[in-house]
């Protein structure tokens, strides 16, 4: 693949052939994998690079004084200055690999938060976040006797602007969010929400996971201090991600891991600590993980993320129409601009669970339940939705699956197509500005309340 | 698309439609002996089941809650199973569904008449299916271990 082979008619799914799991079985039937918002898929490319580091150049990295370990740690430090380019980072030393988004996250509660953080503190974040942005902080203020501020949602799941600007009146010592929501998909808008943030005197985290897999990444522009997100999101493997810090951040911090490799001086008493960012990565780093996820950047660069962004605008516009055809309602922004590749959807009235049972049957494979976003749940009045989300190897072939297997799930539970629907009007369950439904019956879904009574 | 199998689904059979659209002994009972709360946390499916429980025998018996196909008409079944029997029976069919749904032998469920909950059996196909099916089951089973009486609040 390259840019050359890519006319701008040309739909990405054409990359499809890179992906070996869509080779696998009933070529009938083939996979409608829409559930990369958990977990993407792996390109050859990446797969390559790992079992060729992995198979040709691999030992432990630092000190090593022989070719093997020299050509490893090389290809660990290549790796972190892929990286640091991909998000527009001025230093690759910004780049710490970790885990995972959730251990960047849990690592800036830990260093971060344990030296900044004291009694009457406050931290800022949206209702709406993940678990993985959102527990750390928590037990942090428990910890510490400090104070969750929660900012509020629009019904269309985007930032209420008054109550971010009412949590920053309280000159919170920290805003964390995530750049685009996994539940509704919203693109918030990271540099003017910092900017913000900033002349309230808070520091800003930035929870990357949705956001840098599909849209273009550079951290000077989104102004953020710290910026968290996870290889297995974007076409590499698990085990690996990312914490970017902002160097003059970096630097104030302690280290919270402790270990091997993140020492310059152990005496008995006492140690001193190497430099960033080794200091904050004790013990043998998932060296093979870094090589997959510089390949991944690689490959996500060479498609080049306005192409990136147009694929997934085309598909969310396409789900969108089949989902609302079906019946289905969608939560979320209705200005396509305002959203990612996450698309969450009730159908009538049925359990997401119930839903993503039947679809999973026909290899259409969505995530349902509460995101781990548990908070967001209760405070929209649901046990969950179903998700379907995208990235670059779908195909508008996938929503159809997903829009004919949702077709069956209405057959099994013998649910009638919704009058609302036959005279065109649009289901909308969260907004209370659609017009009132005059049929004598609704799906129950919409906003017209009513005559509402479900068939 | 493959439409043969909609009629006799495999997991979703029609009985299990039906009970889930028009569930049984729904509602709170008035004055139960026994109050009871359960709750799974991956599906959020929450129950409260309300039984009175007199001179050893379930005399009535209610649910209010919300979950999925599964967890609702197993929960439906329940009721209408454990109507009307000692506490004792309804320990036998209790650890007879369980069983079976966990495909394991358990000594004296042999001659257990578990009714409608055959229905249930396709569950054993979706194992993270399987603990929609014994919400109740498991919720009953705290009950059951006290039949003096349980309101937990």
């Amino acid at each position: 693949m390259s840019l050359s082979d890519m006319s701008s008619e040309m739909s990405l799914g054409d990359l499809r052939a890179d992906f070996p799991v869509f080779a696998d079985g009933d070529p009938e039937r083939p996979l409608a994998y829409l559930d990369s918002a958990a977990s993407s898929q792996m390109p050859r490319q990446v797969i390559e690079a790992m079992v060729n580091f992995q198979s040709h150049s691999y030992a432990n990295i630092h000190r090593g004084l022989y070719r093997l370990s020299g050509a490893s740690t090389a290809a660990y430090d290549s790796a972190r200055q892929t990286v640091a380019s991909f998000i527009g980072a001025s230093d690759r030393n910004e780049v710490i690999f970790t885990s995972g988004a959730t251990a960047s996250l849990n690592f800036l509660a830990y260093s971060w938060g344990e030296k900044n953080i004291q009694a009457g503190d406050e931290i800022a974040l949206p209702l709406s976040e993940h678990h993985a942005n959102l527990v750390p902080w928590q037990q942090l203020a428990l910890r510490k006797g400090a104070k969750l501020r929660w900012i509020e949602l629009t019904p269309e799941g985007t930032i209420d602007w008054a109550s971010l600007q009412e949590a920053l009146s309280h000159r919170p010592k920290l805003l964390t969010f995530a750049w685009v929501s996994n539940v509704f998909g919203t693109v918030h808008p990271v540099a003017k929400i910092a900017k913000l943030a900033h002349e309230a005197g808070a520091t800003v985290v930035l929870d990357g996971s949705q956001g840098v897999p599909h849209l273009e990444c550079d951290v000077q522009r989104l102004g953020v201090d710290f910026l968290a997100f996870s290889g297995h999101k974007m076409l590499g493997p698990t085990g690996i991600g990312v914490l970017w810090g902002r160097m003059s951040c970096l630097e104030e911090l302690p280290p919270f891991l402790y270990g091997g490799d993140m020492i310059s001086i152990v005496k008995r008493e006492r140690s001193s600590w190497a430099e960033i960012p080794n200091r904050f990565e004790a013990g043998t780093p998932n060296i093979t993980g870094a090589v997959g996820l510089s390949a991944a950047c690689a490959y996500l660069s060479r498609i080049g993320f306005a192409d990136i962004r147009s694929h997934d605008l085309m598909l969310m516009e396409y789900a969108i129409r089949r989902l609302e055809e079906a019946g289905a309602t969608v939560l979320g922004p209705k200005d396509l601009q305002q959203r990612s590749g996450v698309l969450s959807f009730r159908y009538k009235k049925l359990h997401p669970h119930d839903i993503a049972t039947i679809l999973g049957r026909d290899e259409v494979c969505v995530r349902a339940g509460h995101h781990c976003c548990q908070p967001l749940m209760r405070e929209i009045g649901m046990t969950g939705t179903t998700r379907a989300s995208f990235y670059v190897y779908n195909t508008r072939a996938d929503i159809d699956r997903l829009a004919e297997s949702l077709a069956k799930v209405g057959d099994i539970f013998h649910i009638a197509p919704c009058p609302c629907t036959k005279i065109g009007h649009k289901p909308a369950p969260l907004a209370s500005d659609a017009a009132p439904c005059t049929q004598e019956e609704s799906c129950g879904e919409c906003s017209c309340k009513l005559l509402n009574q479900s068939h | 698309m493959d439409d043969t199998n909609i009629f006799d689904d495999d997991l979703y059979r029609q009985i299990i439609i039906d009970h889930y659209q028009n569930p049984h002994h729904q509602g709170a009972l008035e004055c139960p002996t026994h109050h009871l709360e359960g709750f799974n946390a991956s599906c959020g499916d929450s129950l409260e089941l309300d039984l009175k429980i007199e001179d050893g025998k379930v005399t009535a018996v209610g649910f209010e809650g919300s979950g999925c196909a599964i967890s609702m008409t197993s929960t439906s079944m329940l009721t209408d199973l454990i109507l009307g029997k000692s506490v004792e029976e309804a320990k036998r069919i209790t650890k007879a569904f369980k069983a079976r749904l966990l495909g394991k032998d358990e000594d004296g469920c042999e001659d257990v008449d578990i009714g409608e909950l055959e229905a249930l059996d396709g569950v054993k196909a979706y194992p993270v299916r399987i603990k929609c099916a014994l919400l109740s089951w498991n919720t009953l089973s705290e009950g059951l271990e006290h039949p003096e009486g349980l309101i937990m609040q």
